[in-house]
């Protein structure tokens, strides 16, 4: 007992570190407030979800009541333009500034949803591959090559065609198909912390495998999940818009974006804010979330690689 | 009964060039209470016999032995849930990279309770209060508020100890300590060495310290075994192993420390010239015969166990030949 005593007075162990530990939540915020690129793009994300979520509330028209004696209003800005609609109208009378609120909606459920399927499936598969290895690893990589080897739009375009196509189809066909760069992220990922100490320590400790699986490697590869996720939702909802542009995503009268660049291409000649209002609009949701994907790498990157 | 018996223990490597013979029939026993200590270097399979032991081998590795049994269960015949109910329970590893063997994404408060907690139905206070008065043990001072804290934001010295604090979280019987100080600067081996060594007797547990270092060893073994090439070539009590070394590998290991005060300023260390020989293929005679001064034609063939003295195993059949010399 004297022994221990006398190593607990030892410079080494006396001296703790004063300062009162900063958490990595705080620490990570600091570092996202500094990240210009986080900033901008979380601030218009922010913005864009906000207005999706209070639609209902700041839409100026019901998003579909149509009125023939107005439609193809032009914007406000335009010069037969009119405070009473401030986005115009389509071709149909309806307000336009009400659809692109609702449409942002469909779009955000979309990408939310798919990437919420998507995500599962793909950490799920790639997680037992990358720390079983050996035959499992052989058979799910295979899986996943012949994942790679479908053409997502030739494949969403088939099961719209014999399953009709809707807002619910979307969002599963979407999610069954783009969960392959999970896969592969969480795999290598999964391997890499396979390999490490506290993976070995903890099985010392007599974890059981699904305990390791979930509880230790899992929150490890976290960062690298939520980076894929952002980058497949802006993947997801320009698919959604490809889609919907084709006729097979979200049928009508539902307000997509992708729909309304539809609807609108016969008169971009004439009215070009027809398809200009909601391209811009899908122009900026995927900036953002692109930005704030590419900011998260950034920003979560360094420290937990200790 | 020992705590822990094994005997012929074996761990084989398939390899693309065939199988590697990591570990060759060794045998060992620890009592309750009893420290022993595996010496060797790199590559010599001290490692793989640790992890052999616990049932944690890499999925190359295969394991065999004519007895393996700890506290009267026979683990060759035991399952894997029953295995894992062993594990960190009542065998506890402690590892060499204090660095890396912390989770980062857990604060260390969380991973000693979880480490009791997967054993134990205790309460989430019981588990912490169990913690805080195994950090004290530790020599971790403010022991409060490093629950709270990150393994980033620990030093290498304190996360050995977290590390000893988590292996001791359920009091196991057997300790298997691979390497504990080797990653650590001097000045803080000697501590935790003492600190393993005083603990081990406070709680009447056994260990087994594996080192690659003699001068480490020496301070806190009450057996030593010493391995090359996969197997025990010299074994016995301590004492009469670092006083009286009669294995020429064991006698080269010893040569290379130096002692402040009669190694003199200036004079060559020992060195014993080559390397580890290549353990792919059967193996027959003594490993250590190309590295030998002593080797003659006879040391190919294979080489039985003497027993110069109680408590002193050796591997060798050139003893009267060294015995002459000294």
């Amino acid at each position: 007992m004297t022994d221990i005593s006398a190593i607990a007075k030892s410079a080494e162990v006396v001296a703790p570190t004063d300062a009162p530990p900063r958490s990595p939540a705080a620490a990570f915020m600091r570092r996202s407030l500094r990240h210009s690129g986080l900033m901008i793009g979380g601030i218009m994300l922010l913005v864009i979800v906000v207005l999706a979520l209070a639609a209902p509330l700041i839409a100026p028209h019901d998003p579909y009541a149509q009125d023939l004696a107005r439609r193809m209003r032009p914007p406000v800005w335009h010069l037969k333009g009119s405070w009473d609609h401030i986005l115009g109208t389509d071709k149909l009378g309806r307000d336009y500034l009400s659809r692109l609120l609702y449409g942002a909606r469909i779009s955000l459920m979309i990408g939310t949803l798919t990437v919420l399927i998507s995500g599962t499936i793909g950490t799920l598969l790639g997680v037992c591959a990358g720390y079983f290895g050996g035959k499992i690893d052989a058979v799910l990589s295979y899986v996943v090559t012949t994942r790679l080897a479908l053409p997502v739009v030739l494949v969403a375009l088939a099961s719209a065609a014999i399953v009709g196509s809707s807002l619910n189809g979307v969002i599963v066909v979407l999610g069954l198909l783009l969960w392959d760069r999970f896969a592969v992220v969480t795999r290598s990922a999964t391997q890499q912390i396979a390999q490490s100490d506290y993976v070995a320590a903890a099985r010392a400790i007599g974890c059981s495998t699904p305990r390791i699986l979930f509880s230790e490697i899992l929150p490890n590869i976290l960062n690298a999940l939520i980076v894929v996720a952002t980058l497949e939702m802006a993947h997801a909802i320009l698919l959604e818009a490809a889609l919907s542009f084709l006729g097979l995503g979200v049928q009508p009268p539902l307000p997509s974006w992708g729909l309304m660049i539809a609807e609108g291409k016969q008169y971009m000649f004439f009215s070009a804010w027809v398809i200009g209002i909601p391209a811009t609009a899908l122009v900026l949701l995927v900036l953002a979330i692109n930005l704030v994907g590419d900011g998260l790498r950034d920003v979560t990157a360094p420290e937990n690689r200790n | 009964m020992a705590l822990l018996e094994v005997d012929d223990l074996v761990v084989d490597i398939a390899t693309p060039n065939g199988t590697l013979h990591a570990v060759r029939k060794i045998s060992f026993s620890v009592e309750r209470g009893e420290t022993l200590a595996i010496v060797g270097e790199s590559g010599s399979g001290k490692s793989l016999t640790s992890l052999a032991l616990m049932d944690l081998l890499p999925r190359r590795a295969v394991r065999s032995a004519a007895r393996l049994r700890f506290d009267g269960i026979d683990l060759l015949g035991i399952r894997e849930p029953q295995m894992r109910k062993l594990r960190g329970n009542r065998m506890a590893m402690i590892f060499q990279e204090p660095m890396t063997s912390l989770n980062p994404a857990y604060t260390i408060g969380n991973q000693l309770i979880e480490a009791l907690r997967c054993h134990e139905a205790v309460s989430e206070a019981a588990a912490r209060d169990r913690a805080l008065q195994l950090l004290d043990k530790v020599g971790i001072t403010n022991a409060a508020s490093r629950l709270r804290q990150y393994p980033h934001q620990l030093s290498g010295g304190l996360r050995q100890r977290v590390m000893i604090a988590m292996a001791l979280m359920c009091s196991p019987d057997l300790i298997i300590a691979d390497e504990p100080t080797t990653a650590l600067d001097v000045t803080i081996q000697a501590q935790i060495l003492r600190l393993l060594a005083d603990l081990k007797s406070e709680f009447g547990m056994a260990m087994i310290l594996i080192s690659h270092d003699l001068g480490v060893v020496a301070r806190v073994a009450d057996k030593v075994a010493v391995l090359y090439a996969g197997d025990v070539v010299e074994s016995g009590a301590a004492r009469p192993v670092f006083k009286a070394p009669l294995h020429p590998y064991t006698r080269g290991l010893l040569s290379c420390i130096p002692i402040p005060g009669r190694t003199a300023p200036g004079a060559p260390l020992g060195a014993i010239p080559g390397q580890l020989p290549n353990l792919i293929g059967p193996q027959h005679g003594c490993a250590f015969r190309a590295r030998c001064a002593f080797a003659m034609a006879e040391c190919e063939a294979e080489i039985p166990l003497v027993h110069p003295e109680p408590q002193h195993d050796v591997r060798c059949i050139r003893l009267p030949a060294l015995e002459a010399m000294a």
